[in-house]
């Protein structure tokens, strides 16, 4: 007997469908959460039953700021290696958003389609990843980062770390950890994992920082709480660390990029040293946090055995999230939106944005949505600084624009900032104060990412997210 | 002569929780326009504090873990010099944790109390792991205008007789989500505060007040100039709006 086909799961995920038909009827978006919610309802734990069923078992993919980018990666290199994916696109992270991506994946009465090719790659919301790995039993964990974000609704770095070791505890011992062990924060947690772990890092010091920024947060070793001492910062705290109380110290890498090239306007160039030999990557990103989002897709390629080949072509056909990192023509001017919601992440564009060629057009829209963290105080950890002498146009939106010009007028930027709380009224604003030809660059937290993609769809004539992929 | 101030910044690299340093960055800018150099020394834990070196003090917040170091270290190397300091007309503003940190103590949800430097007749306590944490925008009276700024916290703070609330809760927490409190002050040079957001640039009155303040003690009567904070006030005003839009007195 099946529990998969059973009559009460066929009724969970045929109501869960219909729920999500609605949701995109009303126009409430991708129906991308509403479909797991009425699944749980009907039938609790039905997603655990589907992930049971894939052929390959899942990924998980979690960390401050990447998931999202590091899951696509990981996406295209499955498809290129064979597997079927089932992926959670949209960034719906939370437990109802897996589960409404595996009954996207059922036929009508309930039964994966093609199981025996599946693979789940799941990003997962920090806060859940110990719900999703006891529900899930996943042959991968992967993390990115972890850097202070939204601390109103995650609480401090401290407590989502031991919300993450407490879930690596409940882990299988088969369960392979993925860990940047340039973060110390992140590659700490190997003392959780009871299975074997990956380790990837950037050996390329030519892109280190010169010292280290106010959005680092992991700075005191956690066992003997001395101050970490760097011979490299390449961002945040991410760098090559060590304690000198202890003698804790960067482990060795086992995937780990050798060489980064990062040209203005040029793709992101990738030599990784890995167990199954070198690969040279190239991809349509910018900013070197966009090669440790590689190096964690690259990571689990190689948990998963997926041969060099395969990694390489997935790779290749690489093209950023919608919204989260991406140009496009629209109205002659060419449009870079590049999501950014904490000091952290906010710093690594900047400093992508400064070490392109031309004149700088900026659009910075700071919404407070609970998506967004109510808290806006983080925007005064941004080295906005960095930009100084360098903006042609410098706006602000969202519904704290007040406090973003602030913040802007600080960091004396030359221009004097511009204010529209409207979102369309600022993109309008900004489209046509950027002279054609030039590039307009688009920084939106959460929500206002999705009110700007929703426009620049309708205005670039580019498909809504849930068509896409 | 040149007009200088000197500041200590207590801990930034410990206590910086919630953008801290735009209050320094504030500080230094409304001296800066005003031909006020001022000087700000960073010191961490062990570093001793020079009492007659400084015009102003401040102190932000920080995780658990780091609080009980940045306590014991207070106690340690600190206190001394910041009872001297205060009791001479230094100007001091402590924001959230570091605001904790100088009242009497610390009572945790778990784990041993924290004793506090005591430059504040003020106690925290917390109710618990389960206790609402106090999290939001918050509007507060003061000297006749508003303070703007967001509150975290789940420690609640108790006044004792000697010391007076800085301001009044207009929309969200404040002290304690009880009395209507928000904030301490000791004398005329001491502030504690839960606000931060950050502090002082959405605030430039108070901001302003703290370096008066400070120039007072060293240099006698001034004048402040002006300064164009349209910005500033527009900041204030939304930040005014989108805290009382919804409701004025929140449930308790
Ligand atoms: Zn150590």
């Amino acid at each position: 007997m099946s529990a998969v086909s059973g009559p009460r799961t066929a009724v969970a995920v045929t109501a869960a469908k219909a729920a999500a038909v609605l949701s995109r009827r009303l126009g409430f978006g991708g129906g991308t959460a509403l479909p797991g919610l009425v699944a749980d309802a009907v039938a609790p734990g039905l997603a655990a039953r589907l992930a049971a069923r894939l052929g390959h078992g899942c990924v998980l993919i979690t960390g401050t700021n990447g998931k999202t980018t590091t899951a696509r990666l990981v996406r295209n290199i499955a498809q290129a290696a064979g597997y079927r994916p089932v992926h959670n696109h949209s960034g719906s992270n939370l437990m109802r958003g897996i589960t409404a991506c595996l009954i996207e994946a059922t036929d009508a009465r309930g039964q994966l389609r093609q199981p025996e090719r599946r693979l789940g790659i799941f990003e997962v919301d920090e806060a859940t990843l110990p719900e999703a790995a006891a529900a899930l039993s996943p042959r991968v964990v992967a993390f990115t980062n972890l850097f202070r974000d939204q601390l109103d609704r995650y609480g401090e770095v401290d407590s989502v770390a031991a919300v993450w070791r407490r879930a690596l505890a409940a882990l299988p011992p088969a369960t392979t950890v993925v860990l940047n062990a340039d973060d110390p924060g992140v590659a700490s947690l190997a003392d959780a994992c009871r299975g074997p772990v990956l380790f990837y890092a950037v050996s390329d010091t030519a892109c280190a920082v010169e010292e280290i920024e106010h959005a680092a947060d992991a700075r005191w070793c956690p066992a003997c709480g001395c101050e970490y001492t760097y011979s490299a910062v390449f961002y945040g705290h991410v760098g090559h660390w060590s304690c000198p109380g202890c003698g804790r110290a960067r482990p060795a890498a086992d995937i780990e990029a050798t060489r980064v090239g990062q040209r203005p306007d040029a793709p992101l160039r990738l030599s990784l040293s890995t167990p199954s030999g070198q690969l040279d990557l190239s991809l349509p990103l910018m900013g070197l946090y966009n090669a440790y989002n590689a190096l964690a897709a690259v990571s689990v390629a190689v948990a998963l055995a997926v041969p060099a080949e395969a990694i390489q072509t997935g790779a290749a056909s690489f093209t950023a999230a919608f919204g989260r990192q991406e140009r496009m023509v629209v109205r002659g001017r060419e449009v870079h939106t590049i999501l950014a919601k904490n000091p952290a992440g906010l710093n690594q564009v900047l400093r992508a944005i400064s070490a392109e060629e031309g004149p700088k057009n900026l659009l910075f829209l700071l919404n407070d949505d609970i998506a967004d963290g109510r808290d806006v105080s983080w925007i005064w950890d941004v080295d906005f600084e960095m930009l100084a002498g360098q903006a042609a146009l410098l706006l602000a939106s969202g519904r704290r624009a007040a406090d973003m010009a602030l913040r802007l007028k600080y960091a004396d930027i030359d221009a004097y900032p511009g204010i529209e709380p409207d979102t369309e009224a600022a993109l309008e604003m900004a489209l046509a104060l950027t002279p054609e030809g030039e590039r307009l660059y688009v920084s939106p937290t959460y929500t206002a990412m999705l009110q700007v993609r929703k426009l620049l769809a309708r205005w670039g004539q580019r498909p809504p997210f849930w068509e896409e992929a | 002569m040149e007009t200088a101030l000197r500041l200590a910044h207590l801990y930034p690299k410990l206590m910086n929780l919630y953008g801290d340093r735009g209050n320094i960055l504030c500080l230094r800018r409304r001296c800066q326009q005003r031909g006020i150099t001022l000087v700000v020394d960073e010191l961490e834990l062990g570093d001793s504090l020079e009492p007659a070196a400084y015009d102003l003090i401040f102190i932000g917040g920080a995780q658990d873990r780091e609080q009980r170091r940045v306590a014991a270290d207070l106690l340690e190397t600190k206190a001394e010099a910041l009872h001297q300091a205060v009791a001479e007309g230094v100007v001091l503003l402590a924001v959230c944790g570091g605001y904790q940190l100088l009242g009497r103590y610390y009572r945790p949800a778990a784990g041993e109390e924290l004793a506090g430097v005591g430059i504040f007749d003020a106690w925290t306590v917390h109710p618990g792991p389960t206790a609402r944490r106090f999290i939001g925008n918050v509007v507060v009276r003061w000297q006749g205008g508003t303070l703007v700024g967001f509150e975290n916290h789940g420690g609640r703070t108790y006044l004792g007789p000697s010391a007076r609330p800085l301001a009044r809760v207009i929309a969200g927490f404040g002290n304690n989500g009880r009395d209507g409190s928000e904030g301490a002050v000791r004398g005329e040079n001491a502030f504690g505060t839960y606000l931060h957001g950050s502090l002082l640039p959405k605030n430039p009155r108070l901001a302003d007040h703290l370096i008066v303040q400070a120039l007072r003690r060293r240099y006698g009567e001034v004048e402040l100039a002006a300064l164009d904070d349209a910005l500033e006030e527009r900041a204030h005003a939304e930040a005014v709006r989108l805290a009382t839009k919804k409701a004025i007195f929140r449930k308790r």
